[in-house]
């Protein structure tokens, strides 16, 4: 134990000093902006900056709920030691077969059981593509990208295939769509605090359960006996097993529960934002969960945070267009098409990964599969 | 093995042996991918029953039959269908050489998709600006898009050899940044003016790949595929640099103490690999869609990632693989005119095929236990606790 706490010390201080380095480069531009006369002009754009941030945080959780949900299932995947490149196609499956469910029951038990019917179905179906995963990088042992991209390919093309099949040229109407609370408008008009209470619980229940959800798994994952025994499986499990720890059934029962993250952020996205399914709607949206997972630094919090300033950053590139920050540099930046934006969460992984600001270092195991027999 | 040399983005590092099956000659190999085949056939007519099942004209038991059959028809039952399939098969060829490559190296290049995108980009664009006699502009054109792949797969191989970081999460984040990218470029600096929607301007005619049957649209990027498939093989099993390749893919460390400088190999594999993905893309922009819009949507880089596991990671496999999924690609508009099965069934048989060849390190190991159980009759399968 004392190899990986000072490997976890030698970590944190290497984040540390990642960080030192962003504060400093940072107030070293700001300072030279100010001696270079832009300081009003920076002093406006900021007062625009943090009146975004106060209207707009519903849109960014918004944004942030599906990455944040799919990001969650890769750190229950890779912190057992099982990499996951199949969330894209989880959450796609997932997607469908909840908005499938709620599509073809809410003529029958209404609207608000269908829906929630709806996303146990869209966790149950993750799961099992879960257990998939599990059974092919766990007990075959073969590659886990192989078995990721088959979850991804299959995903793709059944959910195409049944959507054209049994919604698309069907006689059926649309799913309903979970809501939030309703809050009174003296709350919803408190500054500052009003519209994040709209953002946490005006939205719907899937929105309100992400930030409890997140708090709950960092809790877990670093407090609890669960925890300690996913991370030593995660980073050793030669010696979690010679302790006495399960290898195989904690990989497995960490797997399969992590797929019913991605479960709900497909269910997030058809029956709780959109409110249809189209063909391969998650747009990559798995993709920038695993950006979020590694930026997060393989931490629910972490990864929450990286999923709010990715729909931060997609928020901002529509704001930017809709009501253009003050001054020169404002015009400036609202010329930026929107692709910029969306660039940006993929870049900033990159730059991570790089190591050039604070580098990110995953579960040792992750991605090794667990052989008894064998050696080391 | 110490922990020390593992790369600090990440433990996990492809093992060609889990790739290329473990065991087992080239023939056992052979009917190990011929029964995944056929098994991801079988999942597909399943499927196709179903839909029957629903469908409103009633059930029709041989529906699977007219359907394959259909699809048969339509790629291979005329020139016009064969011209279809050999287009089909072209970028499959490449991209799953590229992923097929890096595989040797024991690379995973999921970075195919973004490769084709900028190798497609790259033609389109000098191919549409860059004005040269007939024979030397396609060829211009052709390499520019491959050196544009290099360097696209120059990122991931360098930041693998020199910090680190894993190729499979930085060829994810590059595939989307290619799209992006490209769609911003082909929608402003590169945008035709008089097109009715942002994409780049029509390659000249000097630069288009030649029709070599008349009458179908069999375009001569075939003949471009099959060359790299031979060179690949030449390169992987016939070189220096292959040998030094598929040993570094054996064991890093070995090839270390051999001499061998590991991380100039993941740079230098990395960039042939992005290199022959983005070969793929300019072939289609030179032969088939003659520009590149800011839309580009394609699935051929992804593809590659089954071609090459199909194929066993070897170049004359991936040929295989790809003339079987090019196959599917061509007939299944077809079988959707004849049957009213959609599409996209092409591609649920397509992850099923990959999914039992991932999954044939057990089949066989549960066939081989109950060769072993049934001679002596005491452990009989299913009356174990």
């Amino acid at each position: 134990m004392s190899a990986l706490s000072a490997a976890a010390t030698r970590t944190r201080l290497r984040v540390n000093r990642g960080w030192a380095t962003t504060l400093g480069v940072t107030l070293g531009l700001l300072a030279l902006l100010v001696a270079l006369g832009y300081g009003p002009a920076m002093l406006d754009l900021a007062v625009w900056f943090v009146e975004f941030l106060l209207t707009r945080p519903y849109i960014i959780l918004g944004f942030a709920v599906p990455i944040a949900y799919g990001a969650l299932c890769g750190v229950m995947n890779e912190r057992s030691g099982v990499v996951n490149i199949g969330i894209e196609g989880m959450i796609l499956s997932s997607a469908f077969t909840g908005f499938l469910a709620g599509t073809y029951l809410h003529p029958v038990i209404g609207d608000v059981p269908a829906a929630l019917v709806g996303v146990g179905v869209a966790v149950l179906t993750s799961m099992i593509l879960s257990a998939l995963h599990a059974w092919l990088s766990i007990t075959v042992m073969a590659d886990q990208i192989i078995s990721g991209t088959v979850i991804n390919i299959l995903a793709l093309g059944a959910t195409a295939y049944f959507n054209q099949l049994l919604i698309s040229t069907a006689d059926v109407s649309g799913a309903p769509t979970l809501k939030g609370l309703t809050l009174p408008g003296a709350i919803v008009d408190i500054p500052v605090l009003g519209p994040l209470a709209n953002a946490l619980f005006g939205q719907g229940p899937i929105q309100t359960s992400l930030v409890f959800g997140v708090i709950f798994l960092q809790l877990m994952l670093f407090r609890s006996r669960w925890g300690l025994r996913t991370r030593a499986v995660g980073e050793h499990p030669k010696a979690a097993d010679t302790v006495g720890i399960n290898v195989i059934a904690t990989r497995y029962r960490n797997v399969i529960l992590g797929g019913a993250f991605a479960g709900l952020a497909g269910a997030y996205l058809t029956l709780e934002s959109v409110g249809s399914f189209q063909d391969g709607m998650t747009a990559g949206v798995g993709f920038i969960a695993l950006a979020a997972m590694i930026f997060g630094r393989w931490t629910p919090i972490g990864a929450l945070g990286a999923a709010l300033l990715f729909g931060g950053a997609r928020t901002l590139g529509q704001a930017v267009q809709i009501s253009p920050p003050p001054g020169e540099i404002g015009t400036w930046i609202a010329g930026w098409p929107a692709q910029i934006f969306g660039m940006f969460p993929y870049i900033l992984t990159i730059i991570v990964l790089a190591g050039v600001v604070g580098r990110a270092i995953p579960p040792a195991a992750d991605g090794i599969p667990y052989d008894k027999e064998a050696g080391g | 093995m110490t922990e020390a040399q593992a790369p600090a983005g990440g433990g996990m590092s492809v093992n060609p042996t889990a790739l290329l099956g473990t065991g087992g000659g080239r023939g056992q190999r052979l009917i190990g991918t011929a029964i995944a085949v056929v098994l991801g056939l079988l999942v597909g007519a399943l499927l196709i029953l179903l839909s029957s099942a629903l469908s409103k004209e009633g059930f029709d038991p041989f529906l699977p039959i007219t359907a394959y059959g259909a699809l048969l028809e339509g790629s291979l039952g005329s020139m016009r269908g064969i011209g279809n399939t050999a287009n089909a098969t072209t970028p499959l060829i490449l991209t799953g050489l590229s992923v097929a490559f890096a595989f040797r190296a024991g690379l995973f290049n999921i970075g195919a998709q973004g490769q084709f995108f900028v190798g497609a980009f790259s033609a389109a664009v000098i191919g549409s600006y860059v004005g040269l006699p007939a024979p030397l502009a396609l060829l211009f054109a052709l390499f520019m898009g491959f050196l544009g792949g290099a360097a696209w797969g120059f990122i991931p191989g360098a930041l693998k050899a020199w910090r680190g970081a894993h190729e499979v999460v930085v060829t994810i984040m590059l595939n989307s940044i290619a799209a992006l990218g490209l769609n911003l470029l082909a929608s402003t600096i590169f945008k035709d003016p008089s097109a009715s929607f942002p994409r780049t301007p029509d390659v000249q005619p000097e630069a288009i790949l030649p029709i070599l049957i008349e009458g179908t649209k069999m375009h001569a990027g075939i003949i471009v595929a099959l060359i790299a498939a031979v060179a690949v093989w030449f390169l992987l099993f016939k070189s220096t640099l292959g040998f030094e390749v598929r040993t570094t893919g054996a064991n890093p460390n070995a090839a270390r103490y051999a001499g061998i400088r590991p991380g100039l190999i993941t740079v230098l594999t990395m960039c042939i690999a992005g290199g022959l993905a983005a070969l793929a893309g300019s072939i289609e922009i030179l032969g088939i869609t003659r520009n590149y819009p800011a839309e580009y949507n394609s699935t051929y880089g992804f593809d590659g990632i089954a071609v090459a596991l199909l194929g066993r990671a070897h170049p004359f496999g991936v040929v295989g693989g790809a003339l079987l999924f090019g196959i599917l690609r061509s007939g299944a508009g077809a079988m959707q005119r004849k049957t009213d099965i959609p599409i996209d069934i092409i591609f649920i048989v397509q992850g099923a095929i990959i999914l039992f060849v991932a999954a044939e390190p057990f089949l066989r190991r549960a066939g081989r236990s109950r060769r072993r159980a049934t001679p002596s009759g005491a452990a009989p399968a299913g009356s174990a606790a």
